[in-house]
């Protein structure tokens, strides 16, 4: 299993009550999901990531800059 | 705000010591020439706007795309982002090597970590990437003119190509810090290659309705014969915003890269760049990037069902006109009256009446717009 890096890990199996899993398997029917644990995995890493603080790539300096320059140019 | 495609937003700019030792090293280095507008994807690869490349495609990643509409890893893209090269520039590189790409008018532009050198089927790629081999489309006459060989691997910026348009230049990094300061939570990204009409207005603020913010962005680079100047696209976008939307709501800022006019495939490109730069959802119109009448008119639309997985929510309109009766833009779905009622938003018949001097009505184009093409002695491009 990838996860959203696209690192492999180990599974871990989580049991979900039957009519559930019958329900989830025809909704991706058609669908670019090829396995129920596909689309699991894909929902609730997307409700995970929404949860998570986003991880800046900048500093607080390379902030400071950006802003001054939004200003300067009468974004902000 | 969505994180960026793939999870994390690629900066590969280099600067400090780092930018100084690449720069005395490129000396040594071997040299890949790029055209002006190749220099522009070389950036916006290492300003994250292509995230999550972190450089041109290898091999694996370049069949994927073509083949599945997507990377080997199974993340969306639906364009190929390709670095080209003839035999005489293969025959000075080596796969582990590094290169320095060079811009004949800007110098050296970025670092290229060559990771594979390899051969590709023109035929093949026209195919999967425009649905057609027809000369005619301009995507695959680019193609057809392509060099032979492909370089995939990483680059690292060392200087930026100078712009006209710097003003209107903002990275992933600037845009999702401006809408953080502006307090939107919900953005809408708007492409085009136009100057606006009531219809674009319509469907923008349609969309403004439900979210905080517009970002307006217009693809800058290449375009085809008939399309409008760049500098009357920005001019018209600003006379616009100031007189007909509020400050507080609407961004204005371009994207740099070619039209690849590739229809369904480029309408999820947009998608994910626009998700890139902090949007959360995209406007689809009517031929999304298409041209001539190469693409059924929705299936730029109908392709998001692919990617339930985009992660940036795709809003559909169909097409609009004016409806004398009803007062005002309408579509098939809200106006009840006969077609004798309507003015279409004809791109064609609005060009040839700004060609003819004739300003073109204001149920199509706000007065304001109007006169600043007008002004223009040609305000169209025109490829040799």
């Amino acid at each position: 299993m990838s996860t959203l890096s696209g690192e492999k890990s180990a599974a871990v199996p989580i049991p979900i009550p039957k009519p559930l899993y019958n329900k989830i398997e025809e909704r991706i029917e058609g669908t670019e999901f090829t396995s129920v644990t596909d689309y699991v995995t894909y929902v609730l890493e997307q409700v995970v990531s929404e949860t998570e603080e986003e991880k800046e790539v900048y500093s607080e300096e390379d902030e400071r800059k950006i802003k001054e320059r939004l200003r300067s140019l009468g974004y902000l | 705000m969505p994180k960026p495609h793939g999870g994390k937003l690629v900066n590969r700019i280099l600067t400090g010591k780092e930018r100084e030792r690449a720069l005395a090293e490129a000396e040594k280095l071997p040299k890949i020439k790029v055209n002006d507008k190749l220099v522009k994807d070389v950036e916006n690869i290492a300003n994250g706007i292509f995230s999550p490349l972190e450089g041109f495609l290898g091999q694996e990643d370049y069949l994927n795309v073509l083949n599945q509409k997507r990377l080997a890893n199974g993340l969306p893209w639906a364009i190929p982002i390709l670095l080209d090269v003839d035999r005489d520039s293969v025959n000075s590189l080596r796969e582990g090597d590094d290169a320095v790409i060079v811009n004949g008018e800007d110098g050296i532009s970025a670092i290229m970590h060559v990771e594979e050198i390899f051969g590709f089927d023109k035929k093949e790629m026209a195919r999967q990437v425009f649905g057609t081999l027809d000369e005619g489309h301009p995507g695959v006459k680019k193609v057809y003119g392509m060099n032979e060989f492909l370089i995939g691997g990483k680059i690292d910026l060392v200087s930026r190509s100078k712009s006209p348009y710097h003003r209107y230049c903002l990275t992933p990094m600037e845009t999702r810090i401006l809408f953080r300061e502006k307090g939107w939570r919900t953005i809408v990204g708007f492409q085009t290659r136009n100057v606006p009409h009531l219809g674009h207005e319509y469907v923008q603020k349609t969309a403004l309705t439900f979210v905080d913010g517009v970002f307006i962005n217009p693809v800058i680079g290449r375009k085809k014969n008939g399309d409008f100047k760049d500098e009357v696209i920005l001019e018209t976008y600003e006379a616009l915003i100031q007189n007909y939307y509020l400050k507080e709501r609407a961004v204005l800022a371009i994207l740099q890269t070619e039209m690849r006019y590739a229809g369904p495939r480029e309408a999820i490109f947009h998608a994910i760049v626009r998700k890139n730069f902090g949007c959360t959802h995209f406007i689809v119109g009517r031929d999304h990037a298409g041209v001539g009448s190469y693409y059924p008119p929705y299936a730029a639309q109908e392709i998001f069902e692919e990617f339930p997985d985009l992660g940036i929510v795709p809003l559909f309109f169909t097409s609009f006109f004016y409806c004398k009766r009803c007062g005002g833009v309408a579509n098939e779905k809200t106006c009840p009256h006969d077609r004798q009622h309507r003015i279409e938003f004809s791109g064609t018949k609005m060009r040839e009446m700004l060609s003819n001097g004739e300003k073109p009505p204001y149920e199509l184009i706000r007065p304001e717009v109007a006169d600043i093409i007008m002004r223009w002695e040609n305000p169209f491009v025109e490829v040799e």
